[in-house]
């Protein structure tokens, strides 16, 4: 087995989190999709960071959880915030822009 | 020069069974109708690239993975569900036609064509392993380089929580746009809005002889079950149960209760 098994790993990840935050309409599982995309671009760091035999690969994997976290705690507040107002956490009802 | 990549037969069986698995958990995050569901299925996804960072000779982002991801970021997504509850944005119906069969053609090209280029690139050289640069450890590598050449991005990192802290604190703040009413005025309100039955309260669940839970509507004098005698959170679940069952012409009265 070669290391590029695991790059083909986080691509059908990638593939599948991108298909999740087209098809579903909870925002909070729309939300979590993505979270399946960042993780997949972790994984490519640090496979790429172990065929390149330097740890830059897993240090900027680190920062991307960082930014991750970030995000999830400001996207989680907004879906409560449109909840709260709304009644609804389905990404079809906050179309107020739409009319 | 560093010796070259050789991946031994453990962490290859540990692929084939992790990878296959993991991807099963993804694509059955899309296919369920539960979010909570959803949420368990990314948190084992995330638990099988925990352990293949350590497979990887990253250790210290497998142990951050699971204390990061599967610990805090999934914990706040169940937290948040509980919050919001249940509502019709779980159904799995389409709501913009031909959306579903347009994404996944979309996606099989996208990976098709990501999966085939990752085949086809080479690198120019051999791929090496992590041994050298994790002689002195995993831990210390990665903080000789994150304090020195990386110093910079992980201030701006520091500033970056802060600020999303802030954020969630200035979102999550709820200021009062209309005075609260008082106790008078809803007493008031009830009488002047909607029929003077349901100001004396809603009916409770029906309490039978052989049910006594609240997923069951109770019956009106006519013999119809209460809608609105049922917690609006139930009948979204699709926990209520029909009542009708328990109606005195359709109870077995040949069964005679032991003593």
């Amino acid at each position: 087995m070669s290391a590029n098994n695991y790059l083909y790993l986080s691509a059908i990840l990638f593939t599948i989190g991108a298909v999740g935050v087209v098809v579903r309409r909870n925002a909070i599982v729309v939300f979590m999709c993505v979270e399946l995309m960042l993780n997949a671009a972790n994984l490519t760091l640090v496979t790429f960071s172990r065929i390149n035999g330097t740890l830059d690969g897993q240090v900027v994997a680190f920062f991307t959880m960082v930014v991750a976290a970030c995000e999830v705690v400001v996207g989680l507040a907004i879906i409560v915030t449109i909840y709260r107002s709304r009644r609804s956490a389905s990404i079809d009802d906050a179309s107020l822009l739409k009319r | 020069m560093q010796p070259l990549l050789t991946i031994q037969g453990p962490e290859t069986a540990l692929f084939w069974v992790l990878a296959p698995l993991s991807i099963v958990a993804a694509i059955g995050m899309l296919l369920v109708k539960k979010a909570v569901h959803s949420a368990l299925l990314l948190a084992w996804v995330m638990i099988t690239e925990a352990i293949f960072y350590i497979a990887q000779d990253a250790l210290f982002l497998g142990i951050v993975q699971v204390v990061v991801y599967t610990g805090a970021v999934m914990m706040l997504f169940l937290f948040i569900l509980m919050l919001v509850g249940v509502d019709s944005s779980d159904s799995l119906t389409e709501t913009i036609t031909g959306l579903r069969p347009i994404a996944i053609t979309a996606a099989v090209g996208f990976g098709g064509l990501l999966v085939s280029l990752l085949g086809r690139a080479t690198l120019g050289r051999e791929a090496v392993g992590l041994e050298a640069a994790n002689a002195s450890g995993n831990v210390q590598g990665l903080a000789e380089l994150l304090f020195s050449k990386y110093v910079w991005p992980f201030e701006v990192v520091s500033a970056l929580l802060i600020t999303a802290a802030l954020g969630a604190m200035v979102l999550a703040h709820h200021q009062r746009t209309n005075p609260r009413p008082s106790q008078r005025e809803q007493a008031v309100n009830r009488f002047r809005t909607g029929s003077l039955a349901a100001a004396a309260g809603l009916p409770g669940p029906g309490v039978f002889a052989r049910h006594n839970a609240v997923d069951v509507p109770a019956l009106l004098p006519d013999g119809t079950p209460a809608p609105t005698s049922i917690s609006a959170t139930l009948k979204a679940r699709g926990d209520v149960i029909d009542s009708s069952q328990f109606q005195l012409d359709n109870v077995d009265t040949s069964i005679v209760e032991e003593k």
